[in-house]
């Protein structure tokens, strides 16, 4: 049985370092959901946040093989505690005439912002975990989508309990 | 990030000399105690063997094609436990070696690999004998790194060294770009003195209280087995598995990368495991009630079918590397660290435990094992064919060198029959690609031990087929003055693929004959070597004891040996540990 995780990685900021990530999961044939990289507060460490999909066996080798790589400092699975994931999502939404009304509203109940306008259209963002961006999709009308960029999931333990050095 | 202590000396500080990259690098091997360096020269890497030819410290291996310079420096980590070092230039240069490194990697053997590339403004744009080296060699290496400040060299060369060789070794790459050596450039050079890593700390000591459970399992198993691999050799650890093996009275096993951990000729010894493992050694895996399995992988050539594995065993198992650990079978009781402490631990609380092996149980299960021993017990037909069985030829050659030839092999049946039927006494003798399987292994690996052994035996075990892929380096061994003796076992046919195109495919032999071999013997002679022909089973062991005779000489034993002859035991494909092929009528 798979279910889905969420791994935070610790890494050293160094070039390649994504690279042997991304290249341990295509080699070993993991898949990735989604991915995010970005330095964090101090400047020589990248945080990185995994979603995967896999059993529980699976998910302890992608574990330990994230840890091997050498420029892994430090990793933890999200999903094992309570946590808080959040992903963005800019979707480009035709609005023209009665349709402009509709579309505020559905983006007002997602607690979505409109960030760009045209006569046309509305760019709007909305945040949360994925189930939510999934159902705010699946409240637009389908025809009236026209593009959609999502960043993937990044990911914080609740409480006390923090990655870091 | 990397922190490096500098050499701090308790004299007044003496200015650093200023050296150019190149000089730095050949310093810094210098300082790190390297004495051979494998190589071919190129474009990208003629500063630094510039700065090669003006020091004398470590001596450069000039082969003839660069997968032979890793597979040298490969070799000399397998027999003398330090890393191998090898330069060759960036494009070609650098994926000629990638076998050789994909080699060390599958069986963790220490290397540090120096690749020149081109000028760092030109990466990127396609230019002469360019090629990324550290995105093809990424997922073969342990590590790799790319130089992009000329003064970094002697930092980047000591982590190379410390991230090889610690933890679960495995070759690491160093990226140098043409101009990091520039001979006009000149830097101050310190070497570290150690180095610390954040995101590196191999485990240093096994988990005091695992070792209590396994040996509480270990003093209450009825059929015990002692599984052993690889890691013990590499890890330094043969003394203290022999101990412990002694010390229970347990059987013990060894993988085809662990032979020589334990010695082959003693009667607890009871053979290699696996695909072409001893019967009684997979039956008695199979029927074991606890498995203790120390610096192995429970690779897919030892286990067979996982779903089958050894229905009955609790499972202990031993490695430095936490992914080793259930990666294919689910361990009971995990111990993750160097085999060396954990086993010295293990040998502690044993003594310091209330049980007791239990001797009765012990009595019954030797017995049954001894019992699976009378039923095939390594024995081959003899009397089929008035051809050389290959079998015979290497329970010759063991005889002829008493078990104490440093033996490397290619790949094929004559890797099997070497393991099989070469007893070895000591660790670090048997030299082989386990996990590549590499052909053309064979030759490089025993001149890369014979350059360091100028005294002892060693017989690179090949066969007409895997002999043809690095045979140029017959030229390198007459440069060099390196007397390996040479044992091709020559069928005429690519042995092990004939063997599963008689069991899977009705015989139909396809593309596995090699017609239109060279004359061996007249092929060795060109080189300025002695070249021998054997077709009869009497010639054999005077023409063993004339080559063994000639220490000075490389010797090209060419011995016309049985194409129908198979490899058995053999597994059966998809069975358990115990469902075995004996021979080509019998199965288990």
């Amino acid at each position: 049985m798979t279910t889905r995780r969420i791994i935070s990685v610790l890494m050293e900021n160094e070039s390649g370092a994504l690279a042997r990530v991304v290249g341990l999961f295509a080699q070993r044939g993991y898949n990735i959901d989604s991915l995010t990289v970005a330095p964090t507060e101090d400047a020589t460490l990248s945080r990185m946040t995994l979603v995967t999909q896999a059993s529980d066996q699976v998910i302890e080798q992608i574990t330990k093989q994230l840890h091997k790589l050498i420029e892994v400092v430090k990793l933890i699975d999200l999903s094992e505690g309570v946590h808080v994931e959040r992903e963005l999502l800019l979707v480009k939404v035709r609005a023209a005439g009665a349709q402009r009304e509709e579309v505020k509203r559905t983006a007002d109940i997602f607690r979505g912002q409109v960030i760009d306008v045209t006569p046309n259209t509305y760019t709007i963002q909305v945040a949360g975990n994925s189930d939510k961006l999934d159902a705010f999709l699946g409240a637009l009308a389908q025809a009236s989508v026209l593009e959609v960029v999502r960043s993937g999931v990044s990911g914080i333990s609740r409480g006390e309990k923090t990655l870091s050095l | 990030m990397t922190e490096i202590k500098e050499q701090t000396e308790s004299k007044p500080k003496e200015k650093p000399p200023m050296l150019s990259g190149g000089q730095m690098l050949m310093r810094a091997l210098k300082d790190e105690g390297v004495k051979y360096l494998y190589g071919y020269p190129g474009g990208a890497v003629l500063h630094i063997y510039d700065a090669l030819h003006n020091q004398d410290a470590v001596q450069h291996i000039l082969v003839r094609h660069e997968q032979a310079a890793t597979h040298m420096a490969d070799a000399y980590a397998r027999a003398t436990g330090k890393p191998g070092v090898v330069l060759v230039t960036s494009g070609p240069g650098a994926t000629n070696a990638i076998t050789g490194i994909a080699t060390a990697y599958m069986d963790s053997i220490p290397m540090v690999v120096i690749t020149g590339q081109v000028m760092s403004h030109l990466i990127g744009d396609d230019a002469f004998q360019e090629t990324d080296m550290m995105g093809i060699s990424r997922p073969i290496v342990k590590h790799n790194m790319s130089v992009r400040n000329p003064a970094d060299i002697p930092a980047m060369v000591k982590k190379a060294f410390y991230i090889a060789s610690s933890g679960r070794p495995g070759p690491v790459v160093l990226d140098i770009p043409k101009d990091m050596t520039m001979p006009n450039e000149r830097f101050p050079y310190v070497y570290p003195k150690e180095v610390r890593m954040r995101s590196y700390n191999p485990v240093a000591k096994g988990h005091a209280g695992q070792i209590r459970k396994a040996v509480n399992l270990l003093l209450q198993a009825k059929r015990p087995m002692i599984y052993s691999g690889g890691g013990v050799i590499l890890g330094g650890a043969s003394d203290l598995l022999t101990q412990l093996v002694q010390k229970l009275g347990h059987p013990v096993t060894n993988t085809l990368m662990g032979l020589g951990a334990y010695p082959g000729g003693d009667d607890q010894f009871i053979g290699m495991l696996g695909m072409h493992g001893t019967y009684e050694a997979n039956m008695a895996m199979h029927n074991a009630d606890v498995i203790i399995a120390i610096g192995a992988r429970f690779d897919d050539r030892v286990t067979n079918n996982t779903t089958k594995f050894c229905p009955h065993a609790k499972i202990i198992h031993i490695d430095i590397d936490p992914t080793s650990i259930s990666k294919t079978v689910r361990a009971d009781i995990p111990i993750v660290g160097p085999v060396k402490s954990v086993l010295k631990e293990m040998l502690k609380a044993i003594d310091e435990s209330k049980l007791e092996v239990d001797q009765e149980a012990l009595r019954l299960w030797w017995s049954q094992i001894n019992e699976w021993r009378g039923r095939h017990g390594g024995r081959y037909n003899t009397d089929d064919s008035q051809m050389m069985k290959p079998q015979f030829v290497i329970e010759a050659m063991w005889r002829a060198t008493g078990g104490n030839a440093f033996v490397t092999s290619d790949v094929g049946q004559h890797q099997m029959y070497a393991a099989q039927y070469y007893r070895f006494n000591k660790p670090n003798r048997w030299i082989n690609s386990g996990g590549l399987g590499t052909m053309g292994f064979g030759l490089p690996a025993a001149m890369g031990v014979a350059l360091s052994y100028p005294d002892e035996d060693v017989v690179c075990v090949t066969g007409e087929g895997s002999i043809q892929m690095n045979i140029q380096e017959l030229s390198t061994c007459k440069q060099y003055n390196l007397p390996v003796k040479i044992l091709n076992l020559n069928n005429g046919y690519l042995g092990m693929v004939k063997q599963w195109q008689d069991m899977n495919y009705e015989s139909r032999y396809s593309n596995s004959y090699m017609d239109s071999l060279p004359d061996f013997v007249r092929l060795a002679e060109a080189y300025g070597h002695v070249g021998m022909r054997i077709e009869k089973p009497s010639d054999l062991e005077p023409a063993l004891k004339e080559a063994f005779a000639m220490k000075d000489r490389l010797v090209f034993l060419d011995v016309l040996v049985d194409p129908k002859e198979h490899v058995y035991p053999m597994q059966v494909a998809g069975g358990a540990m115990c469902d075995m092929f004996l021979s080509k009528t019998e199965r288990t």
